[in-house]
């Protein structure tokens, strides 16, 4: 009568593929939902995935429903507690359909909306979609593209060390037998027999003839021997490769950072979140971009990704210095010519007053003319942002930027004032549509 | 109590503590079922149980219950919603989930104690199980024998489908036809059995045989236009009769009469209409079913108890969750969504039960036939076998159960300012207030009346649908649009939809895409 099936190592997940579909069909209002979340909360390097809400169109599955502020009806409830006939209750505002919570209102959300949760995964995808690094290529290395050998079937021509042996081999040995070529063991066996009928001391009349026979046979077969080769040029391939030119995509990532004194504890963090999830970016979506991390003080050094995301550090601030850092290795190991460059910069906007003007230098005469793209990003907390809500209130540092800005495609600023700021300044920095950016 | 009458000896418990094991399952098995067939006399079919772990019953929830569906973006987004609500702590796991199919199938999750496994299995595997075998709605309109496989096939067909045209082209198909699911039903006739063998047979046939009939049918077009009006009106009869106008299964009369779809279109129609078709039953019976399953393990845990199989730490964790699930939030309660069937249902048994054994006078003047006959098994199982939540309701709701429920009927015409309460539970209101109740359970107030009416087959092919008012309520005005537009793709032309006043039978309102 009873049957007990344990089904728990049945493979999980049968609904992924269901899914996937539902992803697939909701993805535009998911991205909008993803940017929307990512406005209010903290970038976390946490796993775990993310919670969005996107509204329903578009995913509803309409029916064919009676309008339920339409027309009469009869409600039986439970729990009287001192109506009598007769009575007369007031209906309630058209929202919340009717007394109590009916089905809808239960939920909170409705139909309007739903919400759910992305892996992360998932999540980050959608986040990176639309954002790539700007002129990835460069134009001035187009030209200079890279050739890459791909293999491509087999072919008739070649040089000798790309012959198929194989395949030569199999071409030849079918067109053998197709032709009937005489094979070794046939001419020996012949010989022999020819061998043993002359050696005979009296040959019969039978026997010589025979002898003739053989001799015969062995001529023609020798013959075409002769016209059908072992190895005909027919037979030869050689194993193909085609050229592929591939663009040149060289690409090298510098990040700089500002770890004087003056950046507090909240600059910093919101510094290294900016790049944590900058370099995720890169990570993600470019497997051959290589990142240089630059920290400085009143001093600049290049230092790991260990260090850049997790040692301390305090001193002065000289920001011309990370940029000669930059300037330094760019003449070392990254030759303009072959490589795309961009630079991210972050600072609390403090700097030795008489360095700005060096910046500026450094940045216009020798930076932003080898630069694809270099984004300026300025840290403030909460409490600067309230205590100097309008622009005018600019740090030195941004002032002289904005100059440059100007007069240059390249650069962009902005200020983020929160970890909420981190990821729309990111987007916005590498979104793909380069005329929303820039500014 | 007539546990307490019979019973005197006491056995070992069963089990002890939370955690379960095969062993603690089968031995309780075979103690429930003794109770279930011999003191109950349960009629069931034999079961399957089957282990399955929360992530997998989340996965079986989105597909409607079913373990096999066919895949569509519609069950993946139920499965988020799920999920998400599940993992915020919003609602918890169905503890079970139990299949109409012979042999039934019964998913106990892995997380329940012992306790909770043994009252799934006498809720669902004797409680629903009884029900499904004997109503007369499930034995008359669902093939428990047949449903895993015709699933099977429904399954591979759409994805055959998919290969072959497209997961687009297919899911477009789905969308429409899940858009009509409640119009996929034939209310009126009987249903042919599934029988999967013919099934696969018939789709072949159907693939050669029905576009010829189509052709046919629409062959009449031309020679239509030199005859006069009278002529006109008589072919237009003969169609109408050829067609089964009016018909209210709208994914029927699709999938028979589209002049656009393809064969593989017209079968995954079928597909969804049989499905619809196969929980028609499920709809109307919601409360008389829950109220069996829950008067089947409640009179089967407290025999355990007394017989001394189960513990009193058991019965305790098994009255709190039953007391739970039968609550009756009052209607001013935040927590008020509609009636319990699960709490109605539960009382209306119990209150038969007590009918039966012991009667008031007030139910001897109300129940003559039932009151005190001293077989409330019998009478039960009369009732589940008989019945569906409509009827049930009228039959057998007593005036002290529409007391301790203290029901009122609140009657609500949009057109005045204020509800209106029209009858309590006092002797002049209890049998408006049980039609009242009775009728929210009706097919007429779970289903909308549309209908095919017409098929203009001499102009443009457009197809008119008719939806007869009932009580004033017009239709929710944006999602019959949308409707009215997935039916165009399936009918390929023109669609007008008239609301009708069934009195007048004038026009209220007519959309058309």
């Amino acid at each position: 009568m009873m049957h007990i099936i344990d089904r728990r190592l049945n493979p999980k997940g049968k609904s992924l593929s269901n899914r996937q579909r539902f992803l697939g069909r909701a993805r535009k209002q998911i991205k909008k939902a993803v940017d929307e979340a990512i406005k209010g909360r903290k970038i976390s390097n946490t796993d775990g995935g993310e919670r969005i809400k996107i509204p329903a169109d578009g995913l509803g599955e309409p029916r064919f429903v009676g309008d339920m502020t339409k027309g009469m009806r009869d409600r039986v409830m439970p729990g009287n507690k001192d109506f009598v006939p007769g009575d007369k209750i007031k209906r309630p505002p058209p929202q919340g359909q009717g007394q109590g919570g009916r089905e809808g209102a239960e939920d909170g959300e409705g139909e309007d909306s739903f919400q759910f949760t992305l892996t992360r995964d998932e999540f980050l995808d959608i986040f990176f979609e639309d954002m790539a690094l700007p002129d990835f290529i460069k134009k001035s290395i187009k030209e200079e593209v890279v050739h890459e050998y791909h293999r491509a079937g087999y072919n008739r021509q070649g040089s000798p060390s790309n012959l198929n042996l194989e395949l030569t081999m199999r071409n030849s040995l079918a067109r053998r037998l197709c032709l009937h070529r005489p094979r070794d063991e046939e001419i020996d066996q012949l010989e022999e027999q020819i061998t043993a009928l002359r050696e005979k001391p009296a040959p019969t009349e039978k026997e010589q003839q025979k002898l003739v026979a053989l001799l015969e046979e062995l001529e023609k077969k020798q013959r075409k021997r002769r016209v059908v080769p072992y190895i005909d040029p027919l037979d030869v391939r050689y194993t193909s490769f085609t050229e592929i030119e591939k663009p040149n995509t060289h690409a090298v990532m510098f990040c700089l950072m500002d770890v004087s004194g003056s950046m507090g504890e909240t600059h910093k963090e919101l510094a290294k979140r900016f790049f944590m999830l900058l370099h995720l970016f890169l990570v993600r979506q470019y497997s051959k971009v290589d990142v240089i991390f630059i920290r400085h003080t009143h001093l600049a050094s290049e230092v790991d990704e260990e260090t850049f995301f997790h040692s301390r550090e305090t001193g002065g601030t000289i920001v011309s210095t990370a940029l000669e850092v930059m300037q330094k290795i760019i003449r070392d190991r990254y030759p303009p010519d072959d490589w795309n460059i961009y630079a991210a910069q972050a600072s609390d906007g403090d700097n030795l007053n008489s360095d700005n003007a060096r910046c500026q230098q450094i940045l216009t005469r020798d930076l932003l003319p080898l630069c694809q793209y270099f984004a300026y990003v300025e840290v403030w907390d909460t409490h600067e942002a309230e205590m100097f809500p309008d622009d005018s209130n600019v740090t030195r540092l941004w002032q002289t930027y904005e100059t440059i800005r100007e007069s240059h495609q390249n650069f962009a600023v902005k200020k983020v004032t929160g970890p909420e700021d981190i990821f729309p300044v990111l987007h916005d920095l590498f979104a793909k549509d380069k005329t929303s950016e820039a500014r | 109590m007539s546990a307490s009458k019979k019973v005197k000896t006491k056995m070992a418990p069963l089990f002890d503590g939370a955690e379960w094991d095969f062993d603690k399952v089968n031995r309780s098995f075979q103690a429930i079922q003794k109770i279930a067939l011999e003191d109950l006399g349960l009629n069931v079919y034999p079961t399957q149980i089957e282990v399955i772990t929360s992530e997998q019953m989340l996965d079986a929830y989105s597909s409607v219950g079913m373990p096999l569906m066919y895949n569509h973006w519609s069950f993946g987004k139920s499965f988020v919603r799920d999920e998400a609500s599940y993992r915020k702590g919003y609602s918890g796991l169905a503890y079970e989930i139990v299949i109409n199919s012979n042999p039934c199938i019964c998913y106990i999750m892995e997380e329940n104690s012992m306790t909770m496994q043994a009252l799934v299995m006498a809720h669902a595997a004797f409680g629903h199980n009884h029900f499904f075998k004997n109503n007369h709605l499930f034995k008359q309109w669902t093939d428990a024998n047949a449903i895993l496989d015709y699933l099977q096939f429904a399954r591979t067909y759409i994805a055959k489908c998919e290969r072959r045209y497209g997961e687009r082209e297919v899911e477009k198909i789905l969308d429409s036809a899940h858009a009509l699911q409640g119009q996929g039903i034939d209310k009126f006739t009987r249903r042919q059995k599934l029988d999967i063998a013919a099934q696969r047979q018939k789709e072949l046939e159907r693939e050669e045989y029905e576009r010829s009939r189509y052709s046919e049918l629409w062959r009449t077009l031309p020679e239509v236009k030199s005859k006069n009006t009278d002529e006109i009106d008589l072919i237009e009869q003969e169609l109408a009769q050829k067609l089964g106008l009016p018909e209210s299964n709208l994914l029927y009369f699709l999938e028979k009469h589209s002049p656009v779809l393809d064969s593989w279109q017209r079968e995954i129609l079928r597909i969804v209409r049989q499905i619809a078709q196969y929980f028609y039953p499920q709809r109307q019976t919601k409360m008389m079913n829950e109220g069996c399953a829950c008067f089947v393990h409640h009179t089967i845990m407290n025999r355990l108890y007394d017989t001394g199989q189960i513990t009193e730490g058991t019965m305790l964790e098994f009255i709190d969750f039953h007391t739970r699930v039968i609550a009756q939030p009052d209607f001013d309660s935040p927590h008020f969504s509609g009636i319990n069937p699960y709490a109605l249902g539960f009382a209306m048994m119990k209150d038969i039960e007590r009918i039966c054994e012991n009667p008031t006078d007030e139910d001897r003047e109300w129940f003559p036939a039932i009151a005190g006959n001293n077989q409330p098994m019998a009478t039960l199982r009369e009732a589940w076998e008989n019945y569906r939540d409509e009827s049930f309701i009228l039959q057998y709701l007593s005036p002290k159960l529409m007391r301790e429920f203290r029901l009122f009927n609140l009657h609500d015409d949009s057109a005045k300012p204020h509800f209106l309460v029209d009858a309590i539970h006092n002797a002049q209101g209890y049998r408006a207030v049980r039609s009242a109740l009775a009728a929210q359970y009706s097919v007429a107030s779970l289903d909308l009346d549309i209908q095919v009416t017409n098929v203009d087959l001499h102009g443009n092919r457009s197809m008119i649908l008719s939806h007869n008012i009932t009580n004033g309520m017009t239709l929710e005005e944006k999602q019959a649009r949308q409707v009215i537009a997935h039916i165009r793709r399936l009918w390929g032309y023109d669609i007008t939809l008239n609301s009708l006043d069934t009195q007048s039978g004038k026009i209220i309102k007519s959309y058309s895409d």
